[in-house]
C-alpha cells in the first residue's frame, strides 16, 4: 500500500472541488486518472502531491499520515502538461537541481545525468537553456528531472498532451516503463480513453470532482459501474438513450425496440438507460443479435479508414463508428444496426445492471 | 509617394531632438554669445562651462547627491516591491484587488501635497537634508509603480514553476532568490529604469527636503541665476550633464522595455 486517500475532499470558497474520495494506490503500480477537463484530475493530483491541503480526510503515504506535511518534505515528483523547467538553468542544471537539494555528490549527480540523458535522448542538449529547446525536448527535461529524483510517488499531469503525435506515441510507450523500473507508484492523468487503454495498469475514471470507478483499466472499460464511468471511458462519446421495458421488449425513446431474452427479460418492468459505444453501432447488418434504429444522417467525419457518422433519430443523437469510408449526405435516411450483446444497461439511477446470459 | 516614407518620422525626430541640440549648442557657447546673437552652432567654441562644473566641488557635489538618493531610492523601491508584487501575483487575499488599485492611486497624488508633512516629519527625526530623506520620500510614488510593473512580469511566470521548485525540495527563500528573481530579471531591469528616471527628474521633493549637505543638482542649478546675472552657458552645460545618466540607463534596458510593453504593464 503506497498512497491512500481516506475520504479526502476539497472545498474552495464553499464550492466542492473534490467530493469525498477514497482511493488506494498499490506500491509500484501504474494508475491512470481518466476524465474530461475540469473533472478534477489535476486537483486530485495536487492533493496527492501536497500542493493543496484537503478540507477533510486523511492522506497516508506508505503507512504514514502526510495530510499536513509540506510539499518539500514529501517524496514526490510531478510533471505538468505545460513544459515547466527552470528557465535560468541549463538542461544539465535543471536535471541536477533535485539531486543537489538532496545533497548528492557532484560525481554521483553527473553519473546519473549522463544516464538519464542517454535514456531520454537529451545528451546533445545538456548545456543549452530550456528556451532553446523544442517542446518535446523541454518536456523530456522535465521528465528527466522527475526521474532522477527517484521519488516513490510520481504524478504526471497530462504530460504528453502538448507534444506532437509522433513523440507522444514514442514517449507513451517508454514512460510507464521508465518510472516503474525505478520502483515508483505512478499516477498519470489523461483526457483520452485510448491513451488510458494503451497505458494499461489501473484506471480511475473521474467526473465533476468524483472518482466514479477505480480498478484494472481493462475491467473499468468493459465493466463500467455506471453510465458516468462508461461515458468518460468512451471516445467518441457513448450513446445513451432512455428505454422502457415492458414484458420481453425494451423500447427506446426513438422507437427502436429490442426483444429481450435470458437474464434481461427477468428484470422488472420500468425505465432504464441503454448505453452503446459508437463502434458497436454499424451501417451494415450484423451477424449476431442486433436492433435496428432508423435515422437521418447529420454529419459524417471520415478519418482515413474510419467513418464517424452522427445521425438523428426522433430528436436523439446517435454516433456510429464504422470501418471503411462511407460518404453519406446530410438528411439521408439510414439503418443503424446496434449490437445488443454489447449494450450496457443502466437503471434509472444510472447504475449499471449486470445480468448473466 | 513611396519615396517620401522617411519624411514624417524625420520631421518628428528633428522636432524632438531640436531642444536637446539647442541645449548642447548653448553649453559650448559663452553666455555673451547666447544673449548677444542667434547662432545655429557655437561661433566661439568653448569648454569653459564644463571646466567650471568639473572644477567646482559644489557642482560635482550636486551630481553626487542626486545620484546618491536616486540609487538609494531605486534599490529601496525594488527591494520592497519584489515581495509585495509576489504576494499580489500569487495569493488571493481579502481586498487584494482594492489594495492593488489603491497603490496605483498613490501615483496620482501630486508630490507638492506631501512636501510640507515630509519636511516637518524629517526635521523631527533628523533626516532632513540627507540623501535618505529624498530617497524615502520618492518611494511614495516609486514603490507603487514598481509593484505594478513587477506584478505584471511575475504573473507572466506560471505558478507551476513555484510548485515544481517546492516539489523538487526548494525552500521558499531559496526558490525566490535562485530561481524566481533570475527568471524575471527583465522585469526588474525595467522597474529599476522607471524608478531611476522618476526619481532623477523629480525636483520639488528633492529641493524642499534638502538645504546644504544633500542639495541635488537641480537646486545647484538655480543658484547660477542669482549670483552674477544669468550664466546661461553654465546652466546649459549642467543641463546637458543631467541627461547622461538617463541615457546610460536607457541603453542598458532598451531590450527589456519592449518586453515590458508587450506585457502591457509599462
Amino acid at each position: 500500500m503506497s498512497l491512500e486517500l481516506d475520504n479526502v475532499s476539497l472545498n474552495v470558497a464553499g464550492e466542492p472541488h473534490i467530493y469525498p474520495t477514497s482511493l488506494t494506490l498499490e506500491k509500484g503500480a501504474f494508475n491512470v486518472l481518466l476524465g474530461t477537463t475540469l473533472a478534477g484530475k489535476t486537483t486530485l493530483m495536487r492533493l496527492m502531491a501536497g500542493l493543496e491541503k484537503p478540507t477533510k480526510g486523511t492522506i497516508r503515504f506508505e503507512g504514514k499520515d502526510v495530510t499536513r506535511e509540506r510539499v518539500r518534505k514529501r517524496n514526490v515528483a510531478m510533471v505538468y502538461q505545460q513544459f515547466i523547467n527552470y528557465p535560468n538553468f541549463t538542461v544539465y542544471d535543471n536535471i541536477a537541481s533535485p539531486m543537489k537539494l538532496m545533497g548528492k555528490s557532484a560525481k554521483e549527480i553527473d553519473h546519473e545525468i549522463q544516464q538519464v540523458a542517454e535514456l531520454l535522448k537529451l545528451t546533445p542538449m545538456l548545456h543549452r537553456q530550456p528556451s532553446e529547446l523544442s517542446g518535446g525536448q523541454q518536456q523530456r527535461t522535465a521528465l528527466a528531472r522527475a526521474l532522477v529524483k527517484k521519488a516513490s510517488l510520481v504524478l504526471l499531469d497530462e504530460p504528453l498532451a502538448n507534444l506532437d503525435y509522433k513523440l507522444r506515441e514514442e514517449l507513451r510507450e517508454e514512460l510507464p516503463k521508465l518510472f516503474l523500473d525505478a520502483g515508483a507508484t505512478v499516477v498519470y492523468a489523461t483526457t483520452e480513453p485510448t491513451e488510458a487503454l494503451l497505458l494499461g495498469g489501473n484506471t480511475a475514471t473521474m467526473h465533476e470532482g468524483r472518482v466514479t470507478q477505480f480498478g484494472e483499466t481493462a475491467t473499468v472499460y468493459r465493466q463500467p459501474v455506471n453510465s458516468l464511468s462508461a461515458g468518460v471511458f468512451s471516445d467518441p462519446p457513448m450513446n445513451l438513450s432512455k428505454a422502457e421495458k415492458l414484458g420481453n421488449s425494451m423500447t427506446l425513446s426513438c422507437g427502436a425496440s429490442w426483444s429481450l431474452d435470458g437474464g434481461y427479460s427477468q428484470l422488472p418492468d420500468g425505465s432504464y438507460f441503454l448505453g452503446v459505444r459508437p463502434h458497436h453501432i454499424t451501417l451494415e447488418p450484423l451477424m449476431g443479435r442486433s436492433m435496428v434504429v432508423n435515422a437521418e444522417v447529420d454529419l459524417t467525419e471520415i478519418s482515413g479508414s474510419e467513418s464517424t457518422v452522427h445521425v438523428k433519430s426522433a430528436n436523439e443523437t446517435w454516433i456510429s463508428l464504422n470501418h471503411g469510408v462511407h460518404r453519406l449526405e446530410k438528411g439521408q435516411t439510414v439503418k443503424l444496426y446496434v449490437n445488443t450483446d454489447q449494450c450496457l444497461l443502466f437503471d434509472s439511477n444510472h447504475d449499471r445492471i449486470q445480468v448473466e446470459g | 509617394m513611396r519615396s517620401f516614407k522617411w519624411l514624417v518620422p524625420t520631421v518628428y525626430i528633428v522636432f524632438l531632438m531640436l531642444p536637446i541640440y539647442w541645449l548642447l549648442n548653448m553649453s559650448f557657447k559663452t553666455t555673451n554669445e547666447i544673449l548677444g546673437s542667434f547662432t545655429l552652432w557655437p561661433q566661439t567654441f568653448t569648454l569653459e562651462n564644463y571646466q567650471t562644473i568639473f572644477s567646482s566641488s559644489e557642482w560635482l557635489g550636486g551630481y553626487a547627491n542626486s545620484l546618491q538618493y536616486v540609487v538609494l531610492n531605486t534599490v529601496l523601491s525594488v527591494a520592497v516591491a519584489l515581495p509585495a508584487a509576489y504576494a499580489f501575483s500569487r495569493y488571493r487575499f481579502l481586498g487584494d484587488k482594492h489594495l492593488f488599485f489603491w497603490l496605483l492611486t498613490n501615483r496620482m497624488a501630486p508630490p507638492a501635497v506631501f512636501a510640507l508633512p515630509f519636511i516637518q516629519l524629517y526635521s523631527a527625526v533628523g533626516l532632513f537634508d540627507t540623501p535618505w530623506a529624498v530617497a524615502i520620500a520618492h518611494c511614495l510614488f516609486n514603490i507603487p509603480l514598481a509593484v505594478w510593473i513587477l506584478e505584471g512580469f511575475m504573473s507572466g511566470v506560471p505558478k507551476e514553476l513555484d510548485e515544481t521548485a517546492y516539489i523538487d525540495g526548494y525552500s521558499f527563500p531559496r526558490f525566490f532568490t535562485r530561481i524566481f528573481i533570475p527568471t524575471i530579471t527583465a522585469g526588474i531591469g525595467v522597474t529599476m529604469f522607471f524608478c531611476f528616471m522618476f526619481s532623477w527628474v523629480e525636483l520639488l521633493l528633492a529641493k524642499s527636503l534638502t538645504s546644504v549637505n544633500a542639495k541635488p543638482i537641480a537646486a545647484v542649478m538655480t543658484k547660477t541665476a542669482s549670483s552674477s546675472g544669468y550664466e546661461l552657458g553654465l546652466l546649459a552645460a549642467a543641463g546637458s550633464l543631467t541627461l547622461i545618466p538617463g541615457a546610460i540607463v536607457i541603453w542598458f534596458v532598451r531590450n527589456y522595455i519592449a518586453k515590458g510593453f508587450a506585457l502591457g504593464r509599462v
